[in-house]
């Protein structure tokens, strides 16, 4: 594991990317430490803008509440929501490509048409139409971003799996009789991590876009704050208020790119075809 | 040494000292250290080596083709009184080519798939200007002819896939003629190919540099093929020249002990193992049992077609406790399909795999697992048959693990297999990317051994290893075998391995057996044409290798 820590902490955007994410973590974590009202709650005189009130750094919405409170909470949701929905889309992308790479013939075929079929249809839009069919909630928009966004995993994974399959010291394994089974998970699988991780974490990112986007349509749940939420509701107030959109904004930008970032150093540090690369 | 046995100047290229040294983090220091030698005009020069001895950073440097991470650090490399060092790029683009012609080892990746055979040779003589307008378009078919290859008039319009592989190092070798260069340097030019078409490339690079009188500067490992064409030998090991003399002398009196080892490993036509191969174990059963073994691939021909292949056909065999078969064919015979019809990697069309009576290939999967612990292999790949992921100890305890053996048990047997593969035991804990090919090799069979098996297929076990190290893990095998009374099937490429551990030899041409035979009878008195072929291309045919004792 040392080469692979040594090569990430060299790509100086990755560790960049990291502390940044960090920092949107620990905001999380802490929302309700630093902000004790919800982030519904009108808590002062609507309107202000950042650093005019020492109380409201951050500035406050059209009714008074408090952005720095709303980006905070909003972190939750983002983060919740974007880690939530890629481990279950990783996970059902996984198994599918898995058995399709591994068994092959009609099942390989029935299963990649299957993928094919979510495939052709545009991802947002069908995001959009299952969030409002099953009625916005949080589990309806997991739902539905995993559902969109699982058939790249499982593309990937059968291809990982077609051609390790082919490898030596997977006819070994099953030369000395191990079961199918055990063959998918302990020898291939763990040889195709390195790209589901890279994988994974941009499509962390892209969850956290998908959310807000349908936030902004108004099809975000109704309990909680999101970013995405927040820019929708002040986009009547673009011109008065700009900042109002800008402060959830930059806090989308920030939290992506820091994803981002990371995916490209985890693919330095894991591929081994560019590790060698400036060596 | 070079200005003792040569006069000075009169040498075509002289190499002086040349030293170049690795970036840091290497294994040593230097690629190549103190070099000297010197090829004259007309010569065939062999430089000898192992994987890593330096001997391709050597052909490159000549070439002014080294990457730009390795420097030469001092010496001098003297072509006709001009240091090649001192050059600008300019000058030795215009060199090469025209005055030093190079032949690269894997013919499959030195021709440009785009371009038809024609092209790439008619390229060669327009980057220099030479024979514009029509003269080049028959110097190109002049050439094809050159070397022997067919209707050159239809083969010149023809794409590099088309080609065999002999055929296209045939063609790397006119488009390293094609300007009548001085100096030719074939870098390991025949190890990709089969026997029977290396043993016609070496005839021709041989009669080419007669007729032309080039300097040649041959790189290989194989001390057969040394013995085939040079004049002269230098060999290498580790960036260093260890010695160098004409080729009589330093095949049959080595002086240094790393080529004495070297040629210590060359496999003797006669051996012990093939001396009481006549003794017949009577009456016993067979372990195994092949019967009109028949097997087919189907490959895509056009958008929607299929074709059949056969790869085996009709074939049958037996093999018996405690002996070994050595299955012996060039690419493409369908020896290795037999290896993976014995385990059930691959399904059969017909006949019978009969494995102490019962026929296993008519079993399923699950049916043919529990049996799998009787049969194993040895594969051919040593870097890509262990799991990069797992540990030593667990790659070769795995098997016991499937197959019911209690984690302690199966711990205590491993270390054990560890000793009896000659490796340390703190290999247990350790990655197989932290050993070299032959351990990786005796880790593999370490693998194959830890579940007691009956059979043990071997499949082109060496052709990824070094001589020296290919000489030890042959070793390691026998003696294992002669100590668990395994059945072997042995399958490989080079009839003068076969001869000397396989207790009965079957060669393969195009799915059949053509032949089989104890070994004696298969070399001393071979019956089918193509086995006659075959063993008539062996490297080193009139060379017996001395044998030395390894005292030094």
């Amino acid at each position: 594991m040392k080469p692979f820590l040594r090569q990430f902490v060299a790509h100086r955007g990755a560790v960049v990317g990291l502390v940044l994410l960090l920092v949107v973590i620990l905001v999380a974590a802490f929302a309700s430490v630093w902000f004790a009202q919800s982030p519904w709650t009108m808590v002062g005189q609507p309107l202000l803008k950042p650093f005019e009130s020492g109380e409201f750094p951050l500035g406050t919405d059209m009714l008074g509440r408090d952005i720095g409170a709303g980006l905070a909470y909003g972190a939750r949701v983002s983060l919740l929501i974007g880690v939530t929905s890629t481990l279950v889309a990783v996970c059902l992308g996984v198994l599918i490509g898995a058995v399709a790479g591994y068994k092959g013939g009609a099942i390989d075929d029935l299963l990649m048409r299957f993928t094919e079929f979510f495939q052709t249809i545009p991802q947002f839009a069908m995001a959009l139409v299952l969030v409002a069919i099953f009625t916005p909630s949080i589990y309806s928009i997991v739902g539905a971003i995993t559902i969109v966004s699982w058939p790249p995993v499982a593309r990937l994974v059968r291809s990982e799996f077609l051609s390790l399959k082919q490898r030596e010291f997977v006819q070994a394994a099953v030369v000395i009789g191990q079961r199918p089974m055990r063959i998918v998970f302990t020898q291939i699988l763990p040889n195709a991590m390195s790209p589901i991780i890279v994988t994974a974490s941009l499509m962390t990112a892209t969850a956290i876009l998908t959310e807000s986007s349908l936030s902004f349509l108004g099809l975000g749940d109704r309990n909680l704050m999101s970013w995405g939420y927040m820019i929708g509701a002040a986009r009547t107030m673009l011109r008065e208020a700009a900042w109002m959109s800008l402060m959830p904004g930059l806090a989308i930008l920030v939290t992506v790119l820091a994803i981002n970032l990371i995916g490209e150093g985890l693919n330095d540090a894991l591929n081994p075809q560019l590790r060698k690369r400036g060596d | 040494m070079h200005n003792a046995t040569h006069k000075a100047g009169a040498a075509l290229l002289s190499v002086e000292g040349l030293t170049v040294r690795l970036p840091r983090l290497g294994d040593r220091p230097y690629a190549v250290r103190d070099l000297s030698f010197t090829l004259d005009k007309g010569e065939i020069l062999c430089i000898v080596g192992e994987s890593g001895s330096g001997k391709s950073i050597c052909a490159n440097a000549i070439m002014g083709l080294l990457p730009g991470y390795l420097t030469p650090e001092s010496g001098r490399i003297l072509y006709q009184g001009t240091d090649l060092l001192q050059q600008s790029e300019e000058t030795l683009q215009g060199l090469r080519g025209r005055k030093l012609g190079m032949i690269f080892q894997e013919p499959m990746s030195a021709l440009n798939p785009i371009m038809t055979v024609g092209e790439q040779i008619a390229e060669v003589m327009a980057v220099h200007n030479d024979r514009p307008g029509k003269a080049r378009q028959a110097r190109t078919l002049e050439l094809l002819e050159l070397v022997g290859l067919p209707e050159p008039g239809k083969l010149q319009h023809a794409y590099p896939f088309r080609l065999s592989g002999g055929q296209r190092q045939r063609v790397m070798i006119a488009m390293a003629l094609a300007l009548e260069p001085d100096i030719l340097i074939a870098d390991e030019p025949t190890t990709a190919l089969d026997v029977t078409t290396q043993a016609q490339i070496l005839a021709l690079i041989k009669q080419i540099q007669l007729v032309m009188r080039m300097g040649v500067m041959f790189i290989t490992h194989d001390f057969g093929v040394v013995a085939d064409i040079a004049d002269r030998v230098a060999v290498m090991e580790k960036g260093i020249l260890v010695e160098q003399g004409p080729a009589a002398e330093v095949l049959n009196r080595p002086s240094h002990a790393y080529t004495r080892r070297l040629i210590d490993a060359v496999p003797h036509r006669r051996s012990a193992a093939a001396a009481e191969a006549g003794s017949k174990r009577g009456g016993e059963t067979p372990v195994l049992d092949v019967r009109q073994l028949t097997k087919s691939y189907s490959v895509p021909d056009g958008l929607f077609r299929k074709r059949h292949v056969v790869a085996v056909q009709d074939v049958s065999f037996t093999v018996q406790r405690g002996r070994t078969l050595g299955i012996v064919g060039e690419s493409g015979s369908g020896k290795s399909t037999i290896g993976k019809c014995l385990l059930k990697l691959v399904g059969i069309d017909s006949g019978q795999i009969l494995f102490n009576g019962s026929d296993i290939a008519q079993m399923s999967q699950a049916e043919f697992r529990p049996m799998r612990k009787n049969v194993q292999m040895v594969f051919q790949d040593p870097f890509a048959s262990l799991n990069p992921r797992h540990t030593v100890g667990r790659i070769v305890m795995d098997g016991q693990l499937a197959n019911g053996v209690a984690r302690g048990k199966a711990e205590h047997r491993t270390r054990e297999l560890l000793r009896l593969v000659e490796l340390h035991v703190g290999a247990f804990d350790r990655y197989p990317g932290e050993f070299s090919g032959g351990q990786r090799q005796r880790i593999g069979i370490a693998r194959a051994l830890a579940l007691d098996p009956q059979l043990l297929v071997a499949d082109e076990l060496l052709s990824a290893l070094d001589a020296s190290v290919q000489a030890q893990v042959l070793q390691l095998l026998m003696k294992l075998q002669a100590q668990l009374q395994i059945a072997m099937v042995f399958i490989t490429h080079d009839l003068r391995v076969a001869a000397n551990i396989c207790h009965h030899i079957a060669v393969m041409h195009r799915g059949r057996i053509v032949e089989e035979g104890t070994p004696e009878q298969v070399f001393t008195a071979p019956r089918h044409e193509y086995t006659r072929k075959l063993i008539a291309a062996t490297p080193g045919q009139s060379w017996e290798p001395p044998r030395l004792a390894l005292a030094a």
